[in-house]
């Protein structure tokens, strides 16, 4: 092999700052880690894991405080199913529509609009959640007393719970079309060939075939909707209360780090600390889902590209 | 087909309408059960897609309706106040979110589109780092925004750069937030690229920087250039982090990026607006909103038009 004559350090000293750019992504998830660790730790020294990881009582801000995480886990637990009764439904249909149903000038419209529309703020989405959505839908369409009835709360979980189906809709609708557009044309042509219906070749043939794309697409909607928080700020209320009812108000993972630790908590104090336990907790459910989403996408990538 | 010409051109086009009337035809006599199964199916999923749609539409219709009363030059010219709802406005928030992204935009267009191109141009896949650094990207893509609030709390705001609440720490806190989403743009950009580009260069004596900085780089310009508006705007709409890292409410002078008396930001103005119930807030909410969906939806557009417009087939 021909070797360049001088030595060409401006070249390998580029290399290595271009390294350093690529490092400093590892460098922020260990940061992550770390800084979630070290009070996590303090947190455990005071509060028993027993006592966090079993019981439904959260109320840091009675006398004497309790800690059950799980208080807070059934409020995320209960805005993420209903959004997700709505939101997978929607963005499945959508995304079938887009790779199977719809001519390609309907196509080459809908999908950059939904596309722009996944840029809309989290916060603008909350606002509509608790001053139409709640109002305007849910309440004079919920059937009467059922589950204790609508009427009158200014917050409950389902707002929340329609605001992020809203925001995910988009999401599993162009992941999942993407997935299903990169199922081989050959699949799709012998099934027509073999005289299938239009139904039979989207729902047996394409659908179980960017199965594993569909999947991370869901997957990682759920994902998001754990994680989000001015959503559920605005429209949940901010109550702990381990429910599933979705007329209810309730607190969740992120509504209680948002509140808790704004500007100037004091280092050190037991809630200070609870902040990072309860943001251990998220970081570890959302980053097992964010792998299983991960690892499904590279199955169709290897599979079909 | 096109170089087919001459003659056989209309006769080609005789034969496919003749293959698709014999097609269609045949088709037409499926089973009843069959068409009305494949009319049902697809009335449902154009009615997933209105509705879907619907909603996203109502959402901006109810903004303009409820806050389109108050929009007026005092919007963006006066600060908050809560004992004057009527002259409120947003005039330091919008500053604190212009230097906010001042600040993000010196940090992610270096470091982001160094780290792809180090990814794409430099990494030798076969090793275990680089698939560890990939996969760490994607996830930090889809880590929840609050725990980077968390972060930008523990170790920028206190901890090891201490730099105090701050304009800046809020700035680096979101940097961080969109840094992976600009790498994951950039990657797919230089991807695109053909391989026969770099060895032509490089056949030509170039050395691999000039290879990357003449050839590769402004092939891939558009879908990087992409990637950074989309993230800009993911920025300028993040609220949860900078609750965390001291973006306060009520200022009502202009923030400067080191100043310790505190900063704003819009979504985070919006956000107070939206808690007060009195209708005067309601509507500076809903016209806060406004002045955002219209800067970022033109973003966001362009963005997508850029990518759509100068996507290169090689």
């Amino acid at each position: 092999m021909l070797q360049a004559e001088s030595k060409r350090y401006g070249e390998r000293a580029i290399k290595w700052l271009l390294t350093l750019c690529a490092l400093l992504s590892v460098l922020t998830t260990t940061a992550i880690i770390i800084s979630l660790i070290g009070p996590t730790i303090g947190f455990f020294e005071i509060v028993p894991g027993s006592e966090f990881f079993f019981s439904f009582d959260w109320t840091p801000q009675f006398e004497p405080p309790s800690f059950g995480v799980l208080g807070v886990v059934a409020g995320t637990v209960n805005v993420v199913i209903w959004s997700m009764l709505v939101a997978i439904p929607l963005g499945l249909a959508t995304a079938v529509y887009l790779s199977e149903y719809a001519s390609p000038r309907a196509r080459k419209t809908i999908k950059p609009v939904l596309e722009v529309l996944t840029g809309i703020p989290t916060v603008a989405i909350g606002f509509f959640a608790v001053s139409f959505i709640l109002p305007e839908i849910i309440v004079p369409l919920w059937p009467g007393q059922f589950l204790g009835g609508a009427n009158g709360k200014p917050f409950m979980a389902l707002a929340a719970s329609l605001g992020i189906a809203l925001m995910v809709v988009p999401i599993i609708a162009s992941l999942s079309d993407d997935a299903m557009r990169a199922v081989p044309r050959g699949l799709h042509d012998g099934a027509y060939a073999l005289g299938a219906t239009k139904v039979k070749v989207a729902t047996r043939v394409i659908f179980p075939a960017a199965l594993s794309g569909i999947v991370a697409s869901v997957v990682l909607a759920i994902s998001r909707a754990v994680g989000e928080t001015m959503i559920v700020l605005l429209a949940a209320g901010n109550t702990p209360n381990p429910t599933l009812n979705p007329v209810e108000s309730v607190q969740v993972m992120t509504s209680y780090i948002a509140t808790t630790a704004t500007g100037d908590i004091a280092t050190g104090s037991i809630d200070y600390k609870s902040v990072f336990a309860v943001g251990a907790v998220l970081f570890v459910m959302t980053l097992i889902m964010n792998v299983v989403s991960i690892r499904l996408v590279h199955r169709y990538r290897e599979v079909y590209e | 087909m096109t170089e087919a010409g001459g003659a056989s051109a209309p006769r080609n086009r005789l034969a496919v309408a003749g293959a698709r009337a014999t097609t269609e035809a045949m088709l037409r006599n499926q089973p009843r059960g069959d068409v009305i199964r494949n009319t049902v199916f697809a009335g449902l999923l154009l009615l997933a897609v209105v509705i879907a749609l619907a909603g996203l539409l109502a959402l901006i219709l109810q903004a303009l309706t409820k806050g389109s009363s108050v929009i007026s030059p005092d919007l963006v010219n006066n600060p908050p106040s809560t004992a004057f709802p009527d002259k409120a406005g947003y005039r330091p928030a919008i500053i604190g979110s212009l230097q906010l992204i001042a600040g993000v935009l010196l940090f992610i267009v270096p470091v982001g589109v160094g780290a792809a191109l180090y990814l794409e141009e430099y990494a030798d896949k076969s090793r275990w780092w680089n698939t560890v650094i990939e996969v760490n990207i994607q996830n930090l893509a889809a880590v929840p925004s609050i725990i980077y609030g968390i972060l930008g709390l523990a170790f920028i705001v206190r901890g090891p750069l201490d730099l105090g609440f701050i304009l800046v720490a809020g700035s680096l806190t979101l940097a961080l937030l969109v840094l992976p989403m600009v790498i994951i743009a950039s990657r797919e950009a230089l991807r695109a690229v053909p391989d026969s580009i770099r060895q032509g260069s490089l056949a030509l004596g170039a050395t691999e920087w000039q290879t990357i900085r003449r050839q590769v780089l402004p092939a891939a310009i558009p879908g990087i250039a992409t990637g950074i508006i989309l993230a800009v705007s993911r920025a300028i709409g993040e609220t949860a982090p900078l609750l965390l890292v001291g973006a306060t409410v009520f200022i009502t002078f202009d923030p400067t990026p080191f100043g310790s008396d505190g900063y704003s930001a819009m979504p985070v103005q919006i956000f107070n607006y939206a808690l007060r119930p009195q209708e005067e807030f309601q509507a500076l909410a809903a016209a806060g909103i406004i002045v955002m969906l219209v800067v970022l939806l033109a973003m966001n557009s362009f963005a997508i038009w850029l990518r759509n417009r100068y996507e290169q087939r090689w």
